[in-house]
């Protein structure tokens, strides 16, 4: 009864067809990671001044952010950018936009939560030694925070890298579409739907398996 | 472009003319009509796949405390799979390969295989959440259900599920507004819900950010409500004693 055949799925195939895809997908999920912690950690920076004309607009745009479904998300800025720049922009860049915007904002609480876990006492003693409040942040605070948080910054950009199929809303040609697109020419969809399942599970769980390796060291240094 | 056009929520799907009422009847639909219809397909995937969810995820999350070598094997595999796999991907396999892979299913409508879909997928989550509730109750608790002569069974009905589940709530209701925001997946299986709704719409209308506004806005709404109830419960359930509880 199962009338399975991946011997259409040659070298060549594979090639054509979903390296490309994969090549997009990981370019997307470096570059929104990259990108998303730096202005994730601006943006945590910025909630925790005591400045309410910086703390204000950062939680707002976080917790939008946060209560917005992704695809609505990647749709609205398709949707969008090509208002705001006044001529239309491919999907694989919406996307890339759209995904460092988006990922900004819970790289953002993650970064916060490792700010917050840094004893008081690290900061005064910063400005004890005449740094300011940048020197402070740079040298003191964040390496800290960013060492604590490593295991979780790297969980969150599994799941980015996961997220990054949902990019099939505007037409964009990722991992999942390579395999979609060879199913449909091959008419073979169970068979390439079942492979991109296999490789999508075999990249996020040995990367997970390796996350929880590095947790374990950490925990072992403090 | 620059101004507001909320009447095109009265326009009839069809034809386009603009109803009178907003709500159409006797057979005409406007986009009025058929965007509270796909609210009400958001709803229903949402609900009935957060009741498959906390199911299966409370079951595994069980199964990962027990001392049974086999059980906590079967409950970390579980979770691994439905995890490791993107919500997407899952959703395709229900849709395309599930049915033809096993043909009893084929008749099964899609609705129901993507609240399957969702709803595993969200279970992997929940089971992570149940056995870090169970986890996270002092060992001595599990011992007195046993030296009191409950059995395993009884132990966990009596003893540690009650208190993990009250713990486990405010985890458990962020769970609850990821699936109402995941729920948008179904689009790509043709259910015709919220997101579906702002594609076609959009296309159909010209007028997207008006639609993807009412969109978001519903889904916000949704997620917003979910929260409250699920405060409500915690509220209701507290035990008075512990920190946060009542008194």
């Amino acid at each position: 009864m199962l009338n399975l055949d991946f011997a259409f799925l040659t070298p060549q195939i594979i090639s054509s067809y979903v390296l490309k895809g994969f090549a997009f997908s990981l370019q997307l999920t470096l570059v929104a990671m990259l990108g998303g912690i730096a202005l994730g950690t601006v943006l945590a920076l910025m909630r925790l001044s005591s400045r309410p004309w910086l703390a204000l607009p950062a939680a707002a745009y976080v917790n939008t952010m946060r209560s917005i479904p992704l695809v609505m998300v990647i749709l609205w800025f398709f949707l969008l950018i090509p208002l705001v720049i006044g001529r239309p922009l491919g999907a694989e860049m919406s996307a890339v936009i759209t995904f460092t915007l988006f990922e900004a904002a819970y790289y953002s609480e993650i970064m916060r939560a490792g700010i917050q876990s840094i004893p008081k006492g690290q900061v005064a003693a910063g400005y004890a030694l005449g740094m300011n409040y940048g020197q402070t942040m740079r040298l003191i605070v964040l390496p800290q925070a960013f060492r604590n948080m490593l295991p979780v910054l790297l969980t969150q950009t599994i799941i980015l890298f996961q997220d990054t199929s949902l990019v099939y809303a505007i037409g964009a040609y990722d991992l999942l579409k390579g395999f979609e697109v060879a199913g449909k020419n091959f008419n073979r969809p169970v068979e390439t739907y079942l492979v991109a399942a296999t490789l999508y599970f075999a990249i996020c769980f040995s990367l997970s398996m390796l996350v929880r390796k590095l947790q374990q060291r950490i925990a072992i240094i403090r | 472009m620059s101004t507001w056009d909320w009447q095109v929520f009265c326009k009839d799907t069809i034809d386009g003319e603009i109803v009178s009422r907003c709500f159409g009847g006797a057979g005409d639909v406007t986009y009025l009509d058929w965007l509270f219809s796909a609210w009400g397909w958001t709803l229903s995937v949402s609900l009935l796949a957060l009741i498959v969810a906390l199911v299966f995820g409370s079951l595994m999350g069980i199964l990962r405390t027990t001392p049974n070598r086999g059980l906590v094997l079967a409950g970390n595999a579980w979770t691994e799979l439905f995890r490791n796999i993107p919500l997407l991907v899952q959703i395709f396999l229900w849709y395309h390969v599930v049915p033809a892979l096993i043909p009893p299913l084929r008749g099964v409508p899609s609705f129901l295989l993507v609240v399957l879909g969702l709803g595993l997928f969200t279970s992997a989550r929940i089971s992570e959440q149940v056995k870090a509730g169970i986890q996270s109750l002092p060992r001595g608790q599990r011992m007195a259900g046993l030296a009191m002569g409950f059995t395993l069974p009884q132990t966990y009905r009596h003893v540690l599920l009650p208190m993990a589940f009250r713990i486990v709530i405010p985890p458990l209701t962020s769970e609850a507004m990821n699936i109402v925001k995941n729920s948008s997946v179904a689009f790509a299986v043709s259910i015709s819900e919220l997101t579906l709704f702002a594609l076609q719409a959009q296309e159909e209308t010209a007028r997207g950010i008006e639609i993807y506004l009412s969109v978001t806005g519903l889904y916000f709404i949704t997620a917003f409500a979910l929260n409250r109830a699920f405060h409500f419960i915690e509220a209701r359930v507290r035990v008075p004693g512990m920190i946060g509880g009542g008194h």
